[in-house]
């Protein structure tokens, strides 16, 4: 990430200004062109508030706020980052306000919620941040009582000066700690000395959230704003021809109907600028339902897309994007990815001599493993507020990735930079989806049009149906076992629409000293993205049941085969780059085989399945334990062990496996978007099947490795093994193993 | 376009709409009580959950028409503190993730717990089944509505 030293070394940018509330204001000179002015849920007035760092501001009354920079889409980092920062500050958490900021880099540096990465790269920057505005109240102390500074001690929210009895508030000290300039260079905590970390906290926004306060994007209202919804071609690979308003524009409520190109002609796309359907139609009017209801009466005609070859810059550099034309169904979807693995594929990573080892092999062991394209399905449907004027181009905004999308505006609204200003509204989910924010230029763009603030909804049907899909994926597994019943070679050859899912230098390369690793991809015009552990969140279960199917093959126990394995690539790895900590691994491992009490008979008929990976810096492994009943699974229970280094609010991070869980078992059971002819099958929750109460397991238990490292993420690791340790627990629960996502199909044949 | 009476938590509320909207934009563009959410609009994922008359119904299925001199009752009127049992008990387990789906979650275990006051967990799995939580809180969301229960009966 980037350079963090920067924020601490431009003290000549410090300014201080006078406010009519009596306190003192200390900022950066250039916050004052980037700060929007309107708060979805305002709290004391600015006037009151005496900041310190870009972080933290305090009340003369001894009140902390500190400003959470990273959106928040559930994962809640509302509670942890802040968390971070009143540790180092040796605040009263009690006494501490949250605030949501806006969008400002240069102030709080890294505001991306995706990867499983905002505790994991904010956690120095926020370290310092606490640490540098305690170090500023100790200094003024220290100046107010003439004492050394090494005499001062400060603890929640007070500083004391033992020796001679006396102690301050952090908010008697704030104005006079305003004052000093931010240290270049501060003292971290160790963190056997942490008091709030690693201490279970209620999320901070927990009571706005049971009152049904307006947190979120499509909460949002200004008035004067008109509601404005888009209509796409129903089939991917099509495209507008015609539009006829004549009928729409005569129902009630309806202000406007035009039509809008995304990005503009010859745009070159960034990573994230994925383009599904570029050419809009725009319906807008005064409310929800009035422009629901003239939507349907547009005349449109769509014409198949030719074609087309665009050039997209990605963090690999430029490339040429082929979207072929042509509508797609998911049949013929598996037809073409069964022909693939037929066929030669680009080699990712080979170790020794795979050939020779399947060619002398006794027995080899193939299977092969498919997962269908999945919608994130965020309950908030996509939405976004816009008011663009001469003046500032401002956007309430689901984003979890405001800075991806910055240049994109700029670029495709024909607007400065600097007259960007966006609010993170709280998201009604994220799990990758709003990584993809063409929303936000579709909203810019309505705005600029009818001169006024818009907030675009898309309905249900529009969210599931818009594209950005985990892609679909097939993987094959081969092992050649010799006549000793020792695995010799490894092959694992897979690819996807248009996407692969082959992580080549993960678990069980390493492992094996014959390896082969291939992977291939299908062009297509269904647009993909992120997806809660993009990649990981298919190969894991198959990955998973492979070894667990391989285990059994050469009569091994599942966890006791996992980690001889791992043992063998902690001792004498194979090959290089192996992106894992074979000792990680086994921690989590044996942790989940003993809180499951793995090994030990059962009663009840209760059959169980065990899966453990790694992604995203953290290592996951979980046992499901289930029953049949009428022939469906019933999940009784769910071991989870995670290792994701020093854990900074164990009620989030609990709630947070606890989702993974749920989520996982839900795809792996029901997840799946068919398409015929172009178009999802499925456009809405009474035809697309989501895990709900009654298939959620009865319980979970949550257990971390405890353990001083840094931490690293939490939100996607546990969500890729849970696909294996439900396969393989159907497997036993049902003697028949389940290679095809989603598994319900399975289930439903054999009942 | 036609004028109704609604009767929204408590206070009357006059408005003039189009007699086939759904209460749910009633309540969310014309009276900006935005707690009832918008999730489906089929009555597939019980986000929009509100009580008529002390029944929990699907707000974006019930058209104005319908709901007029009812007792309508939102998450914003569920109490007057936000300290309705179940909400203080969704506090206590630090339910929610990303929030969106809870409001509705609360007003569908507050309307459980009025008709079946000591809910089995296979109750709660029966009638909270039409409520979608994506982030998949199901576990303490029967935790809280439990926790709620025994509270009550104290």
């Amino acid at each position: 990430m980037g350079n963090d030293k920067n924020m601490y070394s431009r003290r000549s940018f410090l300014k201080v200004s006078s406010l009519t509330g009596g306190g003192m204001m200390i900022g950066f000179s250039w916050m004052a062109s980037l700060k929007p002015t309107e708060v979805l849920a305002g709290t004391t007035a600015a006037a009151e508030w005496i900041e310190l760092t870009g972080f933290v501001k305090i009340t003369p009354d001894n009140l902390i706020k500190i400003m959470s920079p990273n959106p928040e889409f559930g994962q809640n980092v509302i509670t942890s980052m802040p968390m971070i920062i009143a540790e180092e500050l040796d605040a009263d958490w009690k006494k501490v306000v949250v605030e949501q900021a806006d969008f400002n880099i240069p102030k709080y540096k890294n505001q991306f919620s995706g990867g499983s990465q905002s505790i994991r790269q904010g956690w120095q920057l926020l370290r310092k941040a606490g640490a540098s505005a305690k170090a500023m109240l100790l200094q003024a102390a220290a100046d107010e009582w003439k004492v050394p500074v090494a005499e001062l001690t400060a603890s929640q929210g007070v500083v004391y000066h033992k020796a001679s009895n006396r102690s301050l508030t952090y908010g008697a000290l704030a104005t006079a700690a305003s004052k000093l300039p931010i240290p270049e260079k501060v003292e971290l905590k160790k963190t056997i000395d942490f008091s709030l970390l690693g201490t279970a906290q209620k999320n901070v926004e927990g009571e706005k959230i049971v009152t049904g306060k307006p947190l979120f994007t499509l909460d949002y209202h200004q008035e004067g704003m008109l509601i404005a919804m888009t209509i796409r071609p129903t089939a991917f690979g099509m495209q507008l021809k015609s539009y006829d308003a004549t009928e729409a524009l005569k129902m009630p409520g309806i202000k406007h109907v035009f039509d809008i190109k995304v990005y503009k002609e010859g745009y070159e796309r960034a990573g994230f600028d994925t383009r599904t359907f570029n050419h809009l139609v725009v319906v807008v009017g005064n409310t929800t339902w009035e422009v629901m209801n003239a939507r349907k009466k547009m005349a449109i005609q769509w014409e198949p897309m030719p074609e087309k070859k665009e050039m997209v810059a990605g963090w690999g550099g430029k490339k040429e994007e082929l979207i072929p034309a042509g509508l797609e169904s998911s049949a013929d979807h598996m037809k073409n990815m069964r022909a693939m693995q037929k066929k030669p594929a680009p080699v990712l990573r080979k170790d020794g001599n795979p050939e020779a080892a399947f060619a002398k092999a006794k027995k080899v062991l193939e299977r092969t493993y498919s997962a269908p394209f999945l919608p994130h399905n965020t309950m908030e449907p996509i939405s976004c507020f816009a008011h663009v004027t001469d003046e500032r181009a401002f956007f309430v905004a689901p984003t979890q990735v405001p800075d991806f999308i910055r240049p994109t505006l700029v670029a495709n609204l024909g607007i400065p930079a600097s007259k960007l200003e966006i609010q993170l509204a709280r998201m009604g989910g994220g799990f990758g989806r709003r990584a993809y924010c063409h929303y936000m230029v579709e909203a810019g763009l309505i705005s600029q049009k009818i001169k006024a603030p818009v907030k675009l909804v898309y309905t249900r049907e529009d969210d599931m149906t818009n594209g950005v899909y985990r892609p679909s994926y097939m993987v094959t597994y081969k092992a050649a076992i010799d006549e000793k019943n020792n695995v010799t070679a490894i092959h694992i050859k897979g690819g996807g629409i248009p996407d692969n899912a082959i992580h080549a230098n993960r678990f069980p390369a390493g492992a094996f000293d014959n390896y082969l690793a291939e992977g291939w991809t299908i062009p297509s015009n269904i647009t993909i993205g992120a997806f809660r552990a993009p990649g990981s969140n298919f190969i894991a279960g198959a990955e998973q049941s492979f070894l667990d199917e391989l285990a059994e093959t050469i009569g091994k126990d599942p966890i006791d085969y996992r980690i001889e394995l791992l043992q063998k690539a902690k001792t004498s790895p194979v090959g290089k780059n192996n992106d894992y900590d074979a000792d990680r691994y086994i921690g989590v491992l044996e942790l989940v085989k003993e809180k499951s009490g793995w090994g030990k008979p059962n009663t009840k008929n209760v059959r169980r399945g065990v899966a453990a990976y790694f992604c995203h810096n953290s290592y996951a492994a979980h046992v499901v334990d289930l029953t049949m009943k009428n022939g469906q699974p019933v999940v009784e229970k769910v071991v989870s062990a995670m290792d994701c280094g020093l854990v900074v609010n164990p009620e989030g991070a609990t709630n947070m496996v606890e989702g993974a869980v749920v989520d996982g078992i839900g795809n792996a059971l029901f997840g799946g978007l068919v398409f015929e002819k172009g178009e999802p099958k499925q456009k809405n929750f009474n035809q697309y099947r989501m895990i709900r109460h009654r298939e959620a397991p009865k319980k979970i238990e949550v257990h971390f490795v405890k353990n001083n490292i840094d931490p690293t993420g939490l939100g996607e690791p546990p969500f890729p093994p849970i696909f294996g340790a439900m396969a393989n627990a159907l497997y036993k629960a049902t003697g028949k193993r389940f290679y095809d996502q989603p598994f319900q199909n399975a289930l439903d044949k054999k009942g | 376009m036609a004028k109704f009476n609604l009767k929204v938590n408590g206070k009357n509320k006059e408005v003039d709409v189009d007699p086939a909207t759904p209460v749910l934009w009633v309540l969310r563009d014309h009276l900006h009580l935005t707690g009832t959410k918008y999730g489906c609009g089929v009555a597939s994922c019980g986000a929009c959950t509100i009580h008529l008359n002390g029944k929990a119904v699907r707000s974006c299925q019930l058209p104005v028409s319908a709901a007029a001199n009812l007792e309508i009752t939102t998450i914003e009127g569920l109490s007057e503190k936000g300290d309705h049992p179940v909400q203080k008990a969704w506090l206590d387990l630090d339910v929610a993730q990303c929030g969106y789906c809870q409001t509705g979650q609360i007003m569908s275990a507050s309307a459980l717990l009025k008709s079946n006051p000591h809910p089995s967990d296979a109750d709660i799995d029966n009638f909270m089944s039409g409520n979608i939580c994506r982030c998949g809180t199901y576990l303490r969301i029967r935790e809280a509505i439990q926790t709620a229960a025994r509270n009550t009966a104290k």
